[in-house]
């Protein structure tokens, strides 16, 4: 789950690291006010979206009067960004955070991830800050710096040291930089994160001031971090995924036409190949999960339909804990209750395959049944053809 | 035969009395695993499903003398559950839980630092369907009828595909020596790599099927191993062609963040150290018959 970056922000101030003095605007007006309040002749607006490379995207404004600020503000609420990370769609612009301005002398990049190679949290800093950290490790690998953490023991001060001192820091700006890496390290390991980035982390007027901040976090861990998942912003994700999710449901939407609902996320993600394989393209990863009740496939249809492309759906269950007599009495009601007026593949393997393959001959006729992976596949991309050629 | 278990095995169940892990050990026993009690802490000295419920992990092992665990505690729960399994002497652990919080996960790893390697339980999981040597024992969640026993390894992260490669394993004959099931999360017990290791050590298995998905090192790592110590020979599919980059596909570690993380780059890796792939979901049964049967395929 990601946050914008005024939230990551606060997090780090409950640490005392520094950072340009800023606030959130709803409004034009209220950008201009918080232009005031903060003082100074330069701010920046900044559009509050969850991605990165908002700057390049014309999402960072600078300006210098409350009459810019205003503007830039009317120019920013209500767009849709498109950055290279967004998708062609882009993202809705509906907060903006107003800053001020520092007189940048370095940039920094300090970013702190899940290191699944040493299973530890790992710190990767470069002095080449202002790119991306794909940009420094294929253009400037030799300054990055790196640390893994003990989970035992926790991050200890003299590895925040030796990065300062990596990044060629001097003076007191060590004792600086040491206290910002300290306190992002415990943000991170306070509240599950599973990101945290500060690009660029700047030294201005004798000052390390975290001038971004991006943050991500473990959505296993939600359970025990109620504050966080009170700054989620269901405007900055795929309604099509906020939809299914609300309901308890894998879903990642795609941008084919073949709906899928399957069980298990691997054979989810196969069954996504053997579609693109075929020659088909898949509307979405759905992942119904173990003991799918009727209820449970009834809703999977629902999330499916949601999105308006889908002119074929594929069920492809291999029933382990799940059952394939109920995944098809949940076929047969949702074919009831939902009003599935596409064509449906179904492939049923595993636990009560026979009674279920009985209830959908009874119960829904009008089903195609697959009876493997590859005739699923090769079913329904067949079906999605015959829809696309009638509607042409 | 088999790596990691067998119908000798003893097993406990943790998170016996609930509702998920009265289920499938029930089914578990129903298969022939020597199931000889479980831990619910606080209902210590009852009878279930005719077996003894032990407060603790070291108190059911004392009484008796498990050696394997599967652990069925909810995510809050579980990590210290496998910490408690692995104090109390079991050697084998499977943690079926889905959703166990990854910092947790960290502190599981680096507490089974503190046993020397030899006395060091292996885990396997979480978020798994578990493992089963067919006709023997299963410690799983797995439907045990569609494997076959036989002399082919499998190891995968996800459970429904591995079902998918058994079965079509099945359908020509094929059978399995042990399936491991080792999860879909990012931090996890027993690598690709660990796996592979036990079944090259394992007289009873041929050929080994490797089941990997986007995200993480350990294809690329057990591959690059395997190279320069498999005696068998290795087969792979990996899951997520069509996954686009940073969406997380399900499971917690299937998430595409770095580089040869995806597919298509693990194939390359694995395909470049040498070993067969599996070009489709569909077609194991196929790739693994013509290897067995000393037929060229086409890499």
């Amino acid at each position: 789950m990601d946050i914008h970056e005024y939230q990551a922000k606060e997090l780090l101030a409950t640490q005392g690291i520094r950072m340009p003095r800023g606030g959130l605007a709803y409004s034009p007006e209220q950008a201009a006010y918080r232009a005031t309040e903060i003082g100074g002749e330069a701010w920046v607006v900044k559009a509050q979206i969850h991605s990165g490379a908002r700057g390049k995207a014309g999402g960072i404004i600078l300006c210098r009067s409350e009459k810019e600020v205003e503007e830039a503000a009317e120019k920013l609420l209500g767009c849709r960004l498109v950055t290279h990370q967004t998708g062609p769609q882009g993202k809705l612009v509906n907060r903006l955070y107003i800053e001020e301005t520092v007189p940048i002398e370095r940039e920094i990049y300090l970013g702190f991830v899940l290191d699944r190679k040493e299973e530890r949290i790992m710190i990767v800093a470069s002095g080449s800050g202002g790119m991306e950290i794909e940009e420094i490790a294929e253009k400037e690998p030799d300054s990055l710096v790196r640390q893994t953490v003990d989970p035992g023991l926790g991050m200890q001060e003299f590895q925040a040291r030796e990065i300062a001192f990596g990044l060629g820091l001097e003076g007191k700006l060590i004792g600086k930089a040491v206290r910002t890496i300290m306190g992002c390290y415990r943000v991170f390991r306070d509240f599950d994160a599973s990101m945290l980035e500060i690009n660029p982390l700047v030294v201005a007027n004798d000052e390390v001031y975290a001038l971004d901040c991006k943050m991500s976090f473990d959505e296993n861990a939600t359970f025990r971090r109620p504050e966080i998942m009170e700054l989620r912003d269901k405007s900055q994700e795929d309604p099509r995924e906020t939809f299914a999710s609300d309901r308890g449901l894998s879903y990642v939407g795609l941008d084919g036409e073949i709906g899928c609902i399957i069980n298990g996320a691997g054979l989810a993600m196969a069954t996504l190949d053997m579609i693109k394989i075929a020659g088909g393209e898949p509307a979405n990863f759905l992942d119904i999960g173990g003991g799918a009740s009727p209820e449970r496939v009834a809703k999977s249809f629902r999330a499916v339909l949601q999105d308006k492309n889908v002119k074929v759906i594929l069920v492809n269950i291999f029933a382990g804990i799940n059952r394939c007599d109920w995944v098809a009495e949940g076929v047969a009601k949702a074919l009831e209750e939902v009003g599935v007026d596409v064509p449906l593949v179904v492939r049923l393997s595993g636990t009560k395959v026979e009674e279920g393959k009985k209830i959908l001959a009874e119960k829904a006729p009008t089903v195609i049944v697959a009876d493997t992976l590859a005739e699923a596949a090769e079913y329904s991309v067949a079906e999605w053809k015959k829809a696309t050629k009638a509607a042409a | 035969m088999s790596i990691l278990l067998n119908k000798n095995t003893k097993v406990l169940v943790q998170g016996f009395t609930g509702k998920i892990g009265t289920f499938h050990a029930q089914e578990m026993m129903d298969y022939g695993t020597n199931v000889v009690g479980g831990v619910t802490p606080g209902k210590g000295g009852a009878m279930h499903l005719g077996k003894p419920v032990f407060n603790t992990v070291r108190g059911a092992v004392q009484e008796t003398g498990a050696e394997a665990s599967i652990v069925f505690v909810p995510p809050p729960f579980a990590a210290d559950s496998i910490m408690e399994a692995a104090d109390a002497g079991i050697k084998y652990c499977v943690c079926i839980t889905d959703g166990i919080p990854a910092q947790d996960m960290m502190r599981v790893k680096r507490y089974m630092r503190r046993y020397k390697k030899e006395d060091r339980m292996i885990l396997t999981g979480p978020n798994c369907a578990g493992s089963i040597t067919p006709g023997e024992a299963m410690m799983g969640i797995m439907p045990g009828h569609i494997y076959m026993p036989g002399r082919v390894g499998i190891v995968g992260r996800s459970g429904t595909l591995g079902y998918e490669a058994a079965s079509q394993m099945k359908a020509r004959g094929i059978g399995v020596s042990t399936s491991i099931g080792i999860g879909g999360d990012p931090i996890n017990g027993f690598s690709f790599r660990d796996c592979l290791e036990l079944f090259n050590n394992d007289p009873d298995t041929d050929a080994v099927v490797m089941i990997g998905e986007i995200g993480g090192p350990q294809e690329a790592e057990a591959a690059e191993w395997a190279r320069d110590n498999m005696k068998k020979p290795l087969m792979a599919y990996v899951a997520g062609l069509s996954a686009p980059k940073g969406k997380r596909m399900g499971h917690a570690g299937a998430i595409v963040s770095a580089f040869g993380e995806s597919a298509q780059e693990k194939v390359e890796i694995i395909r470049e150290a040498g070993h067969t792939i599996v070009p489709n979901p569909a077609a194991f049964g196929e790739i693994v018959e013509a290897v067995l049967t000393g037929k060229k395929v086409a890499a």
